[in-house]
């Protein structure tokens, strides 16, 4: 297994090496008495090879906590580096690349091109770049995600996990340093929810795969290395090694604290 | 409800801003055309009443073939000065006017070109101080004094000023009489009791001068104004002058003539008019397509929506009337600002028809209340049909489908469509067939409904035809521009009916162009052959509107040095069986030197008493060699038998007669154009414009040459070309909105894909492209259909009129590519602000779920 490119990839991060970093992140929308944070100060370090899972109560600012780190969204202070390159600084052009090349997408609906075949749109991000597939890592990335047979089906003749695995598939074929899911599984039943997420266990593990992802789901934070919590736009707490239960006690705890800090919303 | 309707309506400005779009260039053209033919009737109105008299005596004539006829024939007869006398001397009668009404008169402006040309005519009168019925002076002198004598002439203010002469200033003119320049200096400024002229030239001299030019000097009269006492009844003069009056005169109430002008008038705008709204027509039909694909795309989008009125109780009625409601508001603000649109095109067009020489100056615009009522009534109708469809379809979705993620409407099967859609183009090419090849009345209108319902065949089953097109798209956009171009190909596919919905738009324009540019070609191309084949001659004199000139331009060019024959030609018309022929009188002799015409049966007439008849008007004559016939002209009737019948040509009328029958027929003589060859081994050019010296102070006469004479034909194919181009150029540009809109609408619908693409690394430049390249697709579709169509119409409207002169068949390769160019640019231009609006979509509100 040597010579096997995932390899030699994986290898290049170790466990010390930071993937993606925000830094003070503040994210305001309205203005005046209106205004809301959306985000209040977050800052967090994703590790390269690791899984990690963003939860919190509705908004806790989790998704436009993803979004501004995955370049969708700017923030309105603070900073994001993806890798070594600091996204303030980018314009869109240099954005949508950074995308292209280097970030992958995993969204809870709509994930796929109706008109393009599955194998298309696993292809798309590569071919807007007018790049080729490396042959054996697309074989690889196809064969885990199980889909050899359904390759030349358009996302209507799928079913809604089928459908969520090639957009997994189309999210790792151009290798990026890190992947990003909003609610993949939020959309899905639970025996297609446990594929996906295994397939992106299973990423992380064979080919070291980044990746972060947005969920309200403890079973599927219990898929990850590390569920970062957050709360009011802040990050309040983190846990390693989670499993559904222990995940469930901390987002019990949090509520509590919430509902005593903030009685008068009950 | 209509709570919701309007909540919508106001949602959504844009998109029906740009679909009533299409209503206001429709009800705009509708409109404009209306309110400019009122204008002009009205214009016309002023200048019949305002000069008729109570009664007025005149040679009868045979309604409006007998009108005809004397506006190209050179009348010779007149009224002795003596019946003046009689008619002024009934009982009842006021006073009695001899007018000399003078044809063929043109003025040189002062920089020596014709003043005219070839718009309204110049007409020429002898000075009178007649009343018109209402009692006023008919010409008056606004200033200056009134002509007396021989060298003093009376213009028109505007003739003056465009002529650039003042009063005080020596005034050229030429008349096709024997003398053919002449002088007279400008004494005074004239004016019509009506107003204006409508662009004519009015010149007067005093009464024996114009006896002088136009009666052989006689002192005779053409008609006479005469005036009733007060109490004296139009119908009663005329009974009393009746008695006195010779064979062949009559006497008309003031209120007839004023009836007949009127009807005259009213034919020619009739005709304008029915032209005008032909492509208002084209517009409205064009547009329709851009309102049913703009209302299904918004129903569409609306379909959860409706789902939920549906789910809260609303009726499937009350579904489809919300959006004919919609649809009626949109139809009454289209029309509105249709109307105002229109007033502004009549203005237009009354300012081009100005350049023409067609100047209503004189009168306002006319808006009248049918206008109103016509635009409106077109407009909403309209407007509701078209959003009829979208509409039914609306009321069908599901109640559950709220609950629903993707709410896809109903479709009907494209395989129905399919089979309305042959049987829409089998009923279509019947009725062109019965328009083209029988003898129906009103032929015309057939072959349009037959046209217009083989265009929405086209148009029907355009879905199914657009695949493949669609295909080939799909290959060459994706070899050349890769997965945007493979994107954009998709989704231009993705609904194949909208999309060739939104193509049959352009289809329409396209195959109405395209049928014009292949008759046009085939025209220009059998002109060529047929002049290539009859024009035998070196040079042709003639006058560029067919107008007479005098006969001593043809003894100038006999004696120019280098010129061995001169062949002259007049034309007349006359009547043979209640039709109006027009013949050209010539020379056999001298002709048949010149001209090699083909006689399919007998000779060229030899005598007064012979005629020969080209094939096509033998034909619908009915007539053959041998046959005898009348002749009935203006005053007279002459038997005549005919000697032959030639092949058609271009280069002598459908009929020709001996020169010597012009005056035979009580007709004067003027020649109409004439035929000269130069001697052997004489330079041309030299020769040329040796005749063009001769005849440079007779600015009416021109000298063409073979490939002169061929360009001046094509020339007047392609102006009307040209014109129709113009106007076709209107449903163009609503199909290009129509473009605009179901991209912006497939955009919007979108709106999360475009999202998804744009966070998987699409750049703004690819996303543009793809919109494009979309665009394109659309447009080019459009092209090939339209292209299609029109070929299909072009070739069999050519063999259709092959008997009629298109002799022969070209189709303007070149041009139809250059069609399918300005399809491609047209696709990018409509893709301009969609594709900017595509790109300029916030990423993450495009992909956000909730």
């Amino acid at each position: 297994m040597t010579d096997v490119p995932w390899h030699s990839y994986a290898e290049n991060m170790t466990d010390a090496t930071v993937a993606a970093r925000a830094r003070d992140l503040v994210k305001t929308y309205g203005k005046d008495d209106a205004e809301v944070h959306a985000l209040d100060g977050v800052s967090l370090d994703v590790m390269a090879g690791e899984f990690t899972a963003v939860m919190g109560p509705s908004g806790s600012g989790k998704s436009t906590l993803m979004h501004c780190m995955a370049a969708l969204d700017a923030p309105s202070a603070g900073s994001v580096v993806i890798g070594d390159t600091e996204l303030a600084q980018l314009k869109d052009k240099e954005l949508t690349r950074l995308r292209r090349d280097r970030v992958g997408f995993v969204f809870q609906a709509f994930n796929l091109v109706p008109t393009l075949t599955a194998e298309e749109n696993i292809l798309l991000p590569l071919s807007i770049a007018g790049r080729k597939p490396d042959p054996d890592w697309y074989q690889q990335v196809i064969d885990a995600v199980g889909l050899a047979d359904r390759l030349k089906h358009r996302p209507n003749e799928m079913s809604g996990g089928q459908q969520q695995r090639v957009a997994c598939a189309r999210a790792l074929v151009g290798r990026p340093s890190i992947v990003f899911a909003d609610e993949p599984t939020g959309n899905l039943d639970s025996t297609s929810g446990a594929e996906v997420l295994s397939f992106l266990r299973r990423s992380v593990d064979e080919f070291g795969q980044t990746i972060v992802m947005v969920t309200h789901d403890p079973v599927a934070a219990s898929y990850t290395d590390r569920v970062v919590f957050l709360a009011d736009g802040k990050v309040v707490d983190e846990l390693r090694k989670p499993t559904a239960e222990t995940v469930l006690e901390h987002m019990t705890a949090l509520q509590q604290r919430a509902m005593s800090t903030s009685p008068q919303e009950h | 409800m209509l709570k919701v309707t309007l909540r919508n309506l106001a949602a959504r400005k844009l998109r029906l801003i740009l679909s009533a779009f299409a209503i206001v260039l429709g009800v705009a053209f509708v409109a404009g055309s209306l309110v400019f033919t009122d204008t002009m009737g009205k214009s016309f109105d002023n200048i019949v009443y305002g000069t008729v008299s109570d009664a007025n005596v005149r040679f009868e004539s045979d309604g409006q073939a007998g009108l005809e006829m004397e506006s190209v024939n050179l009348d010779a007869r007149s009224l002795p000065a003596s019946l003046v006398d009689e008619v002024a001397n009934v009982d009842g009668v006021e006073r009695a006017d001899g007018n000399v009404e003078g044809q063929g008169l043109f003025v040189v402006k002062e920089n020596g070109s014709l003043l005219g040309g070839t718009g309204a005519p110049t007409l020429t009168f002898n000075w009178n101080d007649a009343p018109n019925s209402a009692g006023d002076q008919i010409a008056t002198i606004s200033s200056g004094k009134i002509p007396e004598g021989p060298d003093e002439v009376v213009m028109d203010e505007r003739s003056a000023e465009n002529a650039g002469y003042e009063v005080g200033d020596t005034v050229s003119m030429l008349t096709a009489g024997p003398e053919p320049q002449l002088e007279a200096k400008l004494v005074g400024i004239v004016e019509f009791a009506g107003g204006g002229l409508a662009g004519a030239t009015l010149v007067m001299f005093d009464t024996p001068r114009t006896q002088q030019l136009f009666l052989g000097g006689q002192d005779a009269y053409t008609t006479i104004s005469v005036a009733g006492e007060p109490g004296v009844s139009e119908q009663q003069l005329v009974d009393r002058i009746t008695p006195l009056l010779p064979d062949g005169v009559e006497a008309v109430t003031g209120a007839k003539l004023a009836e007949e002008s009127k009807s005259l008038i009213n034919t020619v705008l009739g005709f304008l008019n029915t032209f005008l709204l032909v492509f208002a027509a084209i517009a409205l039909v064009v547009g329709t397509f851009l309102i049913v694909n703009t209302f299904s795309i918004l129903v569409a989008q609306r379909s959860r929506e409706l789902a939920l009125l549906r789910a809260m109780g609303a009726s499937r009625r009350q579904v489809t009337r919300s959006v004919l409601t919609e649809a009626f508001v949109v139809g009454v603000l289209g029309s509105t600002l249709g109307l105002a649109l229109g007033f502004g095109l009549a203005a237009v067009l009354k300012a081009i028809f100005g350049q023409f020489g067609l100047d209503l100056s004189g009168t306002a615009l006319v808006f009248s209340p049918r206008t109103v009522i016509v635009s409106y009534v077109v407009g909403i109708l309209v407007t509701m049909v078209a959003a009829w469809f979208p509409a039914r379809r609306a009321a069908k979705v599901p109640p559950v489908a709220a609950m629903r993620d993707e709410v896809a409407l109903p479709e009907g099967t494209i395989r129905k469509r399919l089979v309305v859609g042959v049987v829409l183009a089998l009923l279509g090419a019947a009725l062109m067939a019965i328009g083209l090849f029988t003898d129906v009345a009103r032929g015309p209108a057939w072959l349009g409904a037959g046209i217009f319902l083989v265009l929405m065949a086209v148009a029907m089953t355009s879905p199914v035809t657009a695949l493949p097109v669609l295909a080939l798209a799909g290959v060459i956009n994706r070899s050349l521009f890769g997965t945007v171009g493979q994107l954009a190909t998709e989704n231009a596919r993705r609904n194949p009916r909208r999309t060739a919905a939104t193509a049959s738009a352009l289809m329409i324009g396209l195959a109405l162009v395209t049928t014009m540019s292949v008759l046009g070609s085939s025209i220009n191309r059998s002109i060529d052959a047929g002049v290539d084949e009859q024009f035998t001659t070196d040079f042709l004199v003639s006058n560029a509107i067919g107008q007479p000139f005098s006969t001593t331009v043809a003894e100038e060019v006999a004696k120019v040095p280098g010129v061995e024959e001169v062949s002259v030609a007049q034309t007349v018309v006359f009547g043979v069986e209640d039709r109006n022929v027009y013949a050209s009188a010539v020379n056999p002799a001298t002709l048949a030197r010149i001209f090699d015409l083909t006689y399919e049966s007998g000779r060229a007439p030899e005598s007064t008493a012979e005629i020969a008849f080209n094939e096509s008007m033998a034909e619908q004559l009915g007539v053959s060699t041998g046959d005898e016939i009348e002749l009935e002209f203006p005053g007279t009737t002459l038997p005549a038998t005919v000697s032959g019948v030639y092949a058609d040509t271009y280069v002598v009328g459908p009929a020709t007669v001996l020169v010597q029958l012009v005056d035979e027929a009580g007709l004067k003589r003027a020649d109409s154009s004439l035929a000269v060859n130069a001697e052997p081994g004489r330079d041309l050019d030299t020769v040329g414009a040796a005749i063009e010296e001769a005849i440079a102070d007779v600015p009416t006469v021109t000298v063409q040459n073979k490939a002169d004479f061929a360009e001046a034909q094509r020339a007047q194919v392609n102006q009307l070309l040209y014109l129709i181009y113009a106007l076709l150029g209107l449903a163009i540009v609503i199909a290009v909105l129509g473009i605009v809109n179901t991209l912006s609408l497939s955009v919007i619908e979108r709106t999360r894909e475009v999202g998804l693409l744009r966070a998987v690394g699409l750049s703004r430049r690819q996303l543009r492209r793809m919109v494009r390249l979309e665009s394109i697709a659309i447009a080019i579709l459009g092209a090939l259909l339209g292209i299609g169509a029109g070929l299909l119409f072009g070739v069999s409207l050519r063999s259709a009129f092959s008997e009629e002169g298109i002799t022969h068949l070209s189709i303007p390769w070149v041009q139809l590519v250059v069609f399918v160019a300005i399809a491609a640019v047209v696709g990018i231009l409509a893709a301009v602000a969609p594709a900017w609006r595509a790109s300029r979509l916030n990423v993450l509100r495009a992909i956000a779920t909730e």
